[in-house]
């Protein structure tokens, strides 16, 4: 399982298993998106599957997050999402109304990032083949001339933005699943963020030069996994990370840290200082009211980063080892 | 929890101002509680504090202190058959001779990971559910609570291993030992919460050693290193409980009741410090039939400990984390040679996470 929790361990397996035997020019190191050069035009795709347990959650359905996320990754790669495909691995006897439901959720969420889903497939696999049901989608969208976002494009005195607050998703998760009798008012993120970066891209093209959401493995992960594209360091400080007092309070009382907990509606983006003011001012006045620079990036040491705690101590922030377990004592 | 004042910046800050004016020339201090490691790794404690001030970890992280003898019974437990075996998670990871409880379960023996022992109790099964039980004083009065409920129900596929330890035995076999520097100690919160201050007298009536109890935030940690180094400038040792809030003289006296009800102190094998007398809890005579080790007839194997492991160093504050040749090369969170890098509350693990 902790090959799938979006740390170390996943990097591993992708490497070693997928990595070696697909190696091309577009697979890069992320490997859920590739910008491709179709004549004179840049194409961004990518290609995610979803699962998830329970099916809804506090502000997410399975149906939303499907398309979200696709949008979301495709804007990862500076794309303007456009069209996607979506495939159903479903297991025999699974409820007609749950699958109309998730039709529905995926039609309005589409209409709501303005995309359409254009292809597809379903396949149907005997009980107990599946747990419920799977899906795939895939994206499509056009890469503007002048936009060059890359995970490997941070400088040496770039700002690091981030769009809302962080934790909500992977919080929203655990207490749905009910595991540690924890009830508390944390809603889920899951959101398109097409109308936060795309104008932020129009304006300033090659400016910004990262765009990663924090999915699995969190806020955390993917700083660590930037630095190393990069080969600088990122310095952030913990006292200008956005955390709503619910997700703090959940991972407080088990242990975890809100810093490595999923978030399905926010993206991190590194951008030349030069523009820092402009794009703050912007995600703010689209509705991104805890959007906040939250730190700078620095030469060395590369391939780490290095966080100002919320007491002023300063420690390294690691990529998450495996998964998130709860605390013993 | 940063917010409610125990974390607030200026008064760390202040705090910092207050040791580093202090002008200790040397000192090094020891903490026995791996919630203190992790969270002392966590705020960048070390970065607020003078070089000449060192802070090691001691015997203080449940899961880094069970021997692998204790270890050789929960294995041992898994392969008897009808038996579903239950424990805390990072227990699952821990390699013994190579092979962890996670990798029985993988291999398709009936391992389950529990978040509290309640949970073993209510495991749905026909088979016999056998509780692997590690910690200290914070945990023992828990499964007590669990035990008496199952005899209360009559409950009779259920047993457990009771690996359960002490620590002021442990604290006294380190300072007798007299092989690690201990100038002053932080005491953990929450075993003494449970078994109070005068658990400890005798670290200042015997040992002379400054002690400070200590909670968990910021400036807890803070202002227990400044009472101990403030001691130690004095040549004064004295036993100072800084987490008045939860922390009584007397402790808590229906979970050292609960404890005593169920469990007797025994000898007992640490990982590191080898064995100390009535140093474990063994489940008295009376309450056999609870005991998975008679049921089983468990018994005891001697395994050692990987080549080339440091862990029984650090485990007593002899070595740092960094001193060990395997950390961070073949060791790692990812593939853990020894107990303190598989658990977020062992000293490698918090090292190689916090730096």
């Amino acid at each position: 399982m902790e090959h799938g929790a979006g740390g170390r361990m996943s990097h591993e397996l992708f490497e070693r298993v997928f990595s070696s035997r697909y190696g091309n020019k577009y697979l890069d190191r992320a490997a859920d998106k590739a910008v491709l050069k179709i004549g004179r035009n840049r194409i961004g795709f990518t290609s995610d599957a979803f699962v998830m347990s329970p099916r809804k959650v506090q502000g997410c359905s399975l149906g939303a997050l499907s398309v979200f996320g696709t949008v979301n990754d495709l804007l990862t790669c500076g794309a303007t999402p456009l069209y996607l495909s979506s495939s159903f691995i479903i297991e025999e006897g699974f409820p007609f109304d749950e699958l109309d439901q998730i039709a529905s959720d995926m039609t309005s969420a589409a209409r709501k990032c303005k995309v359409e889903i254009v292809t597809g497939d379903t396949k149907v696999v005997e009980r107990g083949k599946a747990d419920g049901v799977f899906i795939v989608t895939s994206g499509i969208g056009s890469v503007a001339r002048g936009v060059e976002v890359s995970g490997s494009n941070a400088r040496a005195r770039d700002r690091v933005i981030v769009t809302g607050s962080v934790g909500n998703h992977g919080v929203a998760v655990m207490i749905a699943r009910g595991e540690f009798g924890l009830s508390a008012k944390v809603k889920s993120d899951c959101g398109p963020l097409s109308d936060l970066v795309l104008p932020a891209l129009r304006k300033h093209g090659s400016r910004v030069h990262v765009l990663r959401d924090p999915t699995r493995g969190g806020l955390a992960t993917v700083l660590n996994e930037i630095s190393i594209e990069s080969g600088v360091a990122i310095e952030i400080d913990e006292k200008s990370i956005p955390i709503e007092a619910g997700v703090k309070a959940a991972c407080d009382l088990l242990g975890m840290d809100p810093l490595y907990m999923a978030c399905e509606g926010v993206m991190v983006l590194i951008v030349d200082k030069r523009i820092e003011d402009s794009v703050l001012r912007e995600l703010r006045r689209r509705g991104a009211t805890r959007a906040a620079v939250i730190g700078t990036v620095t030469g060395s040491p590369k391939g780490r980063v290095i966080m100002t705690t919320s007491v002023g101590g300063k420690r390294y922030l690691s990529m998450l080892k495996g998964m998130s377990l709860p605390r013993i004592c | 929890m940063v917010g409610t004042g125990f974390g607030d910046p200026e008064l760390v800050a202040g705090l910092a101002t207050k040791i580093a004016s202090l002008g200790i020339r040397d000192a090094q201090l020891m903490e026995v509680c791996g919630t203190h490691t992790v969270a002392l790794a966590k705020y960048g404690t070390k970065s607020l504090l003078p070089d000449s001030v060192r802070i090691v970890s001691g015997p203080g992280c449940p899961v880094c202190v069970t021997s692998n003898s204790d270890l050789s019974l929960a294995l041992r437990a898994v392969k008897t058959s009808g038996v579903t075996l239950a424990t805390f998670g990072d227990m699952m990871r821990v390699p013994v001779d190579g092979v962890s409880l996670l990798e029985m379960k993988t291999r398709g023996f009936d391992v389950r990971t529990v978040y509290s022992p309640f949970d073993a109790l209510a495991l749905p099964s026909d088979k016999q559910v056998v509780f692997f039980g590690v910690g200290f004083e914070t945990t023992s009065p828990g499964v007590a609570a669990v035990l008496r409920e199952a005899q209360r129900r009559k409950v009779n596929n259920f047993s457990i291993i009771s690996c359960f330890k002490l620590i002021p035995p442990a604290l006294r076999a380190l300072l007798e030992g007299n092989d690690v520097r201990i100038d002053g100690l932080i005491l953990p919160g929450h075993v003494s919460t449970i078994i109070g201050t005068r658990a400890y007298d005798f670290l200042v009536e015997e040992f002379n050693v400054p002690c400070v109890i200590a909670g968990f935030e910021p400036i807890d940690l803070m202002l227990a290193i400044y009472s101990l180094l403030k001691m130690i400038e004095g040549r004064k040792a004295m036993l100072v409980n800084t987490y008045t809030r939860s922390v009584k003289a007397e402790g808590n006296p229906e979970a050292i009741r609960l404890i005593n009800k169920y469990f007797e102190p025994v000898d007992a094998e640490w990982r590191g410090l080898g064995t100390i007398p009535k140093s474990g809890l063994a489940l008295r005579g009376e309450h056999s039939g609870l005991d998975a080790r008679q049921k089983f007839d468990l018994k005891p194997v001697k395994i050692p400990e990987p080549a080339g492991c440091r862990c029984a160093e650090v485990l007593r504050g002899a070595a740092l984390p960094t001193d060990c040749p395997l950390f961070s090369k073949e060791c790692t969170p990812e593939n853990p040679v020894g107990p303190c890098m598989v658990t977020s509350e062992g000293a490698c693990a918090a090292y190689y996470i916090y730096g």
